[in-house]
């Protein structure tokens, strides 16, 4: 693997023993995957935040370095909201080795954004080399943005947070980034509107680790969104193509991509239809990956003036939230609660609901697993009725 | 009499002790003890055994990525291999010996199923060499 001479310096513990470290991890990464060389970053989304994940050991590493990071950070879901975490039913001693995480972090530089969306917080545009780790933001980065990054782990995103580049290999190239397997979807416009999370989570069980491109759907970006989480979540899809809406699509078009060549698989509107079913609930949950303000906006509008029955539980990035105060008011006042900096997925505040109902298809594949509650999906629409007990 | 067996460096230093050979994968994440450095893993061929001080060959790591940081509490609880070598590293044990500070190689030239219990070892994470005395 090609090294500049300030990689060198760096790996010789010229600028301290956090950084050659930092150094030593990219440099095993490389050989591991095979690398030639590395890629400067643009920014970061570092894993291991949650006390729960990483345990009294991983806070003892982090404590241990000392160095600051060289691109923007942020940090993946927490298990509780940083502020309100009381509110949720968290306990003091886990809010408290959280915060110790949280507190570990700072002194690295690493900005106190928790989410899964970090492309709302740091501009990502088609083409940058990015270092992120939660699944569906690596989907997005890669898929929706055009922007290029591998699934990073905890230490492997923050030591390339540090060094500020990657080792340049798997969807860092081009020529691993071309369609593997083709999925139709034979369903009426109106079906699939609303349930791009159960067509996410359908063709994410039949791709595995395939790159699958899609054709016959027009989704906007938040139905992207939805469709990439959920095939994350179901199968292990880092990157997809949607037929004349993502950006390499168009790209691999211009280069006269031949789509018939490839396995096509057919989801129908039944098999859609068939995922979701009719079921008590006792909590509902959306912001799986976290709303964005469309989406924030959207809920809104379902919820003016209405009062819910059931807890009704909406997730997204604290700078989300932050800047749609109107918006987070409205649902408030229907006494839903907007929660920052957590997921439905990591957080113990979601673990004593027997059934919960969420429009996400990521969700609804880990919420049985991590909550320890049946899952329901539903659309938006019927998420926030099944709430208002409507 | 010593033999040296070329190999890939992946984690930078100097160790040695007795080899400790497993056939299988080891994850380290609820398959070793982080307290007392046992392989705890139901049916693995290693259960029951201390890794502690060994130099410990193993085909490749396997689970969770949170493993890396039991290699890292393996460590600093003093119950830590003095070296790992891989039949071929993967990130999880990559990781894991480097933010543990314990040398570790892979690719050996000779396969670790030549390699023997018990043998005292030494490896250098540097340029990549383990070093066997065979008595």
């Amino acid at each position: 693997m090609y090294l500049d001479s300030e990689d060198e310096k760096i790996l010789a513990g010229e600028y301290g023993e956090t950084r050659r470290k930092m150094m030593e991890i990219l440099v095993a990464l490389g050989k591991v995957f095979g690398a030639e060389k590395f890629v400067p970053i643009t920014s970061a989304q570092v894993a291991g935040a949650s006390y729960k994940t990483i345990g009294k050991w991983g806070l003892e590493w982090l404590r241990s370095l000392d160095a600051r990071v060289a691109v923007p950070a942020v940090l993946n879901p927490i298990g509780m909201p940083r502020e309100r975490w009381q509110e949720m039913g968290i306990p003091s001693d886990f809010a408290d080795k959280q915060n110790a995480v949280l507190q570990a972090y700072r002194r690295l530089g690493v900005k106190l954004e928790c989410t899964c969306t970090p492309y709302y917080i740091n501009r990502t545009s088609y083409g940058d080399h990015v270092a992120w780790s939660e699944s569906s933001a690596v989907s997005y980065a890669n898929s929706v943005i055009g922007a290029r990054t591998n699934r990073e782990g905890g230490p492997s995103a923050l030591a390339a947070a540090i060094i500020g580049k990657t080792p340049y290999y798997g969807l860092h190239l081009w020529e691993n980034r071309m369609p593997q397997v083709a999925f139709r979807i034979e369903a009426e416009e109106t079906v699939h509107a609303s349930h791009y999370g159960a067509i996410g989570y359908l063709a994410g069980k039949e791709a595995g680790n395939r790159v699958p491109i899609f054709t016959g759907i027009r989704p906007n970006r938040d139905q992207l969104k939805a469709l990439g989480a959920a095939m994350a979540a179901s199968g292990a899809v880092a990157l997809y193509h949607v037929d004349g809406i993502t950006p390499d699509s168009r790209v691999l078009r211009e280069r006269g991509m031949d789509i018939s060549v490839l396995e096509t698989i057919t989801i129908t509107g039944e098999e859609i239809e068939a995922i979701f079913k009719e079921q008590t609930v006792d909590a509902v949950a959306i912001g799986c990956p976290h709303c964005s303000e469309d989406e924030l906006e959207e809920i809104a509008g379902l919820l003016k003036g209405k009062t819910v029955k059931i807890p009704l539980y909406i997730f997204a990035a604290r700078g989300v939230a932050q800047a749609n105060p109107n918006l987070v008011g409205t649902i408030e006042m229907s006494g839903a609660k907007v929660w920052e900096d957590t997921c439905i997925v990591v957080s113990p505040g979601m673990d004593h609901f027997g059934t919960i109902m969420v429009n996400s298809g990521k969700a609804f594949a880990y919420v049985p697993n991590m909550c320890g509650a049946a899952a329901v999906l539903g659309s938006t629409e019927e998420c926030i009725a099944a709430a208002l007990g409507e | 009499m010593s033999i040296t067996i070329q190999a890939r460096g992946i984690s930078a230093g100097i160790g040695s002790g007795a080899l400790l050979v497993s056939s299988e994968p080891i994850s380290f994440l609820s398959g070793v003890d982080p307290d007392s450095g046992i392989v705890i893993e139901s049916g693995h061929p290693l259960e029951g055994q201390s890794i502690a001080g060994t130099v410990l060959a193993f085909p490749f790591g396997k689970g969770s990525t949170v493993g890396s940081y039991v290699i890292y509490a393996l460590r600093r609880n003093n119950v830590a291999p003095s070296a790992i070598i891989n039949t071929e590293a993967e990130p999880i044990i990559a990781v894991g010996a480097i933010l543990a500070e314990i040398p570790m190689v892979d690719r050996p030239d000779t396969p670790i199923e030549d390699m023997k219990d018990g043998m005292s070892a030494s490896i250098d994470g540097s340029s990549g060499t383990i070093t066997i005395n065979d008595e």
